[in-house]
């Protein structure tokens, strides 16, 4: 048996409504969980790119690969390992204005482009980008200040290795 | 500034007309050349359909019992002349009534195009009455889908859905219009599609790859082919005749890919798969060059994968790039539409001569003669077997007409042993196994072929399915002739029950109504036969018969379709008994 991998994968897309439900369909019907997924629009106009993170085997994320390709929106689709993509995720913690000038916090703050990006009169808001263990890592440290909300982006992710998204739209 | 004028020519040559959204879905069907649609009429496409009522004369409307019918006869139609079949369908359960015909059509690449009624576009997520989502309950199993919420988007996305739908593999696309698009006002022009910059239809030709192929295939000493519909629907019979008869290798067909080659071609031997014959399944697994030809390796041909020609370098010709190594790892892959692989491989490929291999693939055919055939065509018992049924009409169509099967014990014995001598004419569902299917699916079969015989062959459960169909043929009098094979069984999963589950025959036996007198209440003449001595003359009369005509014979009750190969089994442990 071959083993799981953590895999990311880069669809870009035409901009149409029910792309997101054409795609996910397919991991459904593999049944494979989706660990994180985010859209956003890419270095070409009017086309959209998803990037998913899922946990499978190298013959399974092939095979994926090949049927979200088969979409007919689907201009392209690529499969990148760790060690092929940069990757960050964002997260924001809103915490109580009593820790504000928390000495530990403000140590913490020093973590990687962490920062305080709104306060009002009783409550503020630290962004963190990073690494999903950076982030679990400030997570775990402002935990016990007691977490008014806690958010995470979905992974987004550059790959080293060219995408040819731009001739494959010329070649068709 | 020249630009300018040019464009300005253009435009006015492009005829414009102010007509409503429903009068544009109308439109755009001729503009396609459809002539006949199926479909059954409801409050959210009221509109297209009272502009249907405008253009009767060159747009035909089959109104079916069910819309489930509605999509099954428009794969027939389709299936029998490579053309793309169309469905109208109202919103709510109009609409998720033709899905299981979507998806039969999407597991066996029929092309569809399926437009549905839609409530008004300020009703949409409301809960509105007959209102379901179905772009999202569809797109599992579309090959494209879309909603159409404006009048001005009809006629691209029509062109575009019978493009998607027709172009590459095939299959169905659903077209959802909302009820004010069908009412608003469109300045109308039409104009095909032809590409679609984020969809390859069909993948460029690779010369490497097929250089690469033909020299396996000319080092091959025991070559073998696999070959599946992607040969009809890629027109290719010709081109895939020519390939086989001068490399000479023996060749076996998928379900869906017989008839591309006729059945008594002395190269051709049989079908593989789970109920397949003998020498092909045994022969897999000693072939040392395995070519695919337009096939799936889907999971009833190939058995258990572990044990799969394992022996064998495997040459796969395919047009969907997804396929390539789903199932079956390939050693050439061969990319493209294979009338054009084929064509251009026979430039390379030797003059063959498998003698000795052929005889071995005989040798294990006399063994399943002796074992099975030979007891299904002259029974030794009284009870009639679906075998000699089958047998029988081969003999007075001469294998010249359109076998239309559900799905079941009769389907296996009507594909084994149903002569075919010209291409189309094996319309079964194959992927999804959707009892049922035949009998509307003959409906439209015979519509599309009106001169040539077209008999369905169903068993007394997947009948009763769509039963309703026969309104369908009383309506419009279409020339169908209805084989029901009756065992009061459901005799497939009966089988299964007897050799998996020591015949705890759990709801499979079944109480029949008198077949005779439902055919004889549609105006349709009718006949039962119960013993052999009555067999051929019944279907003599069937045959003969210019109308349609339903023939109801009972069938011996307990027996088995063999070989088999058990789910799980590799190929060669193909069963007999």
């Amino acid at each position: 048996m071959e083993e799981n991998k953590k895999y990311t994968v880069s669809v870009y897309t035409e901009n149409n409504i029910g792309i997101l439900n054409r795609l996910s369909a397919i991991f459904l019907k593999r049944h494979i969980n989706i660990e994180s997924m985010t859209v956003s629009k890419s270095e070409i106009e009017n086309v959209h790119r998803f990037t998913f993170v899922v946990i499978v085997t190298e013959i399974q994320i092939k095979k994926v690969v090949g049927q979200l390709e088969k979409q007919i929106e689907v201009i392209g689709a690529f499969y990148h390992t760790e060690d092929e993509i940069i990757y960050q995720e964002t997260a924001m913690f809103k915490l109580s204005n009593e820790y504000l000038y928390d000495e530990n916090i403000q140590s913490k703050l020093k973590f990687r482009r962490a920062q305080i990006v709104t306060i009002t009169e009783r409550w503020f808001v630290i962004e963190a980008s990073g690494l999903k263990e950076d982030i679990d890592n400030m997570y775990e440290k402002l935990k016990p200040y007691g977490l008014l909300q806690f958010v995470r982006s979905g992974r987004i992710a550059i790959t080293r290795p060219k995408m040819a998204i731009s001739e494959l739209l010329i070649e068709n | 500034m020249e630009t300018l004028k040019k464009e300005i020519k253009t435009e006015k040559l492009i005829k414009k007309t102010k007509i409503s959204g429903a009068e544009a879905v109308i439109k755009c069907l001729l503009e396609e050349g459809v002539d006949l649609v199926y479909g059954y009429p409801g409050g959210a496409i009221m509109p297209v359909y009272d502009e249907l009522f405008k253009y009767k004369s060159q747009l035909h409307h089959v109104l079916t019992r069910h819309e489930q019918g509605a999509t099954h006869a428009a794969q027939g139609f389709a299936r029998v002349t490579g053309k793309t079949g169309v469905v109208f369908a109202t919103s709510g359960p109009g609409a998720t009534n033709i899905v299981t015909g979507i998806a039969d059509a999407q597991i066996d690449s029929t092309p569809l195009v399926c437009i549905t009624g839609q409530v008004s576009s300020h009703l949409l997520g409301s809960d509105a009455f007959q209102e379901t989502d179905i772009v999202g309950i569809s797109t599992p199993v579309t090959k494209w889908n879309y909603q159409i919420t404006k009048a001005s988007e009809i006629p691209e996305i029509l062109a575009k859905a019978f493009y998607i739908a027709k172009s590459g593999r095939p299959g169905p696309v659903l077209v959802d219009i909302t009820k004010d698009a069908q009412f608003e006002e469109v300045d109308f022009s039409y104009k095909k599609c032809e590409k679609i910059r984020s969809y390859k239809a069909v993948p460029k030709l690779d010369f490497e790859k097929i250089q690469e192929a033909a020299n396996l295939i000319n080092s091959a000493k025991k070559p073998f082919i696999v070959w599946g519909q992607g040969v009809i629907l890629g027109k290719s019979e010709k081109e895939f005749k020519d390939f086989i008869e001068k490399t000479d290798i023996p060749s076996a067909s998928t379900v869906l890919g017989l008839s591309a080659l006729e059945t008594k071609h002395r190269l051709n031997v049989g079908m593989v798969g789970m109920h397949g014959n003998y020498a092909p399944n045994v022969l897999t697994n000693e072939c040392d060059v395995l070519i695919a030809i337009g096939m799936r390796f889907d999971d009833r041909v190939t058995g258990n994968l572990n044990t799969y020609a394992k022996q064998a370098k495997i040459i796969h010709f395919e047009i969907d790039p997804s396929e390539i190594d789903k199932n079956v790892k390939t050693d050439v892959a061969v990319l493209g539409n294979v009338k054009e692989t084929l064509t251009e491989i026979l430039k390379f490929v030797d003059k063959g001569n498998h003698k000795n291999w052929l005889n071995e693939f005989t040798k294990l055919y006399q063994i399943e003669y002796e074992t099975i055939i030979k007891n299904q065509f002259n029974p030794s018992k009284n009870g009639l077997t679906m075998g000699e049924v089958i047998n029988k009409i081969n003999k007075e169509t001469k294998g010249d007409a359109i076998i239309v099967s559900d799905v079941g014990q009769h389907q296996m014995f009507a594909c084994r042993y149903a002569d075919f001598i010209t291409t189309r004419s094996n319309v079964t569902s194959g992927g999804l196994g959707t009892m049922g299917f035949a009998l509307p699916a003959a409906i439209g079969a015979k519509m599309g072929q009106p001169n040539r015989e077209v008999i369905a062959v169903i068993g007394d459960g997947g009948y009763q399915m769509t039963i309703q169909e026969l309104g369908t043929i009383l309506q419009t009098n279409v020339a169908v002739k209805i084989v029901v094979l009756n065992n009061s069984f459901l005799g497939m999963v009966r089988q299964w029950q007897e050799l998996f589950f020591d015949k705890r025959y759990a709801s499979t036996i079944m109480t029949n109504p008198d077949f005779v007198k439902i055919a004889e209440g549609y105006g349709i003449e009718a006949n039962r036969v119960e013993s052999r001595g009555d067999l051929n003359s019944a279907i003599q009369k069937m045959v003969a018969s210019k109308s349609s005509y339903f023939l109801e014979v009972v069938i011996e009750k307990e027996d088995n379709i063999f070989p088999m190969i058990p789910t799980g089994a590799s190929v060669s442990d193909i069963r007999l008994s």
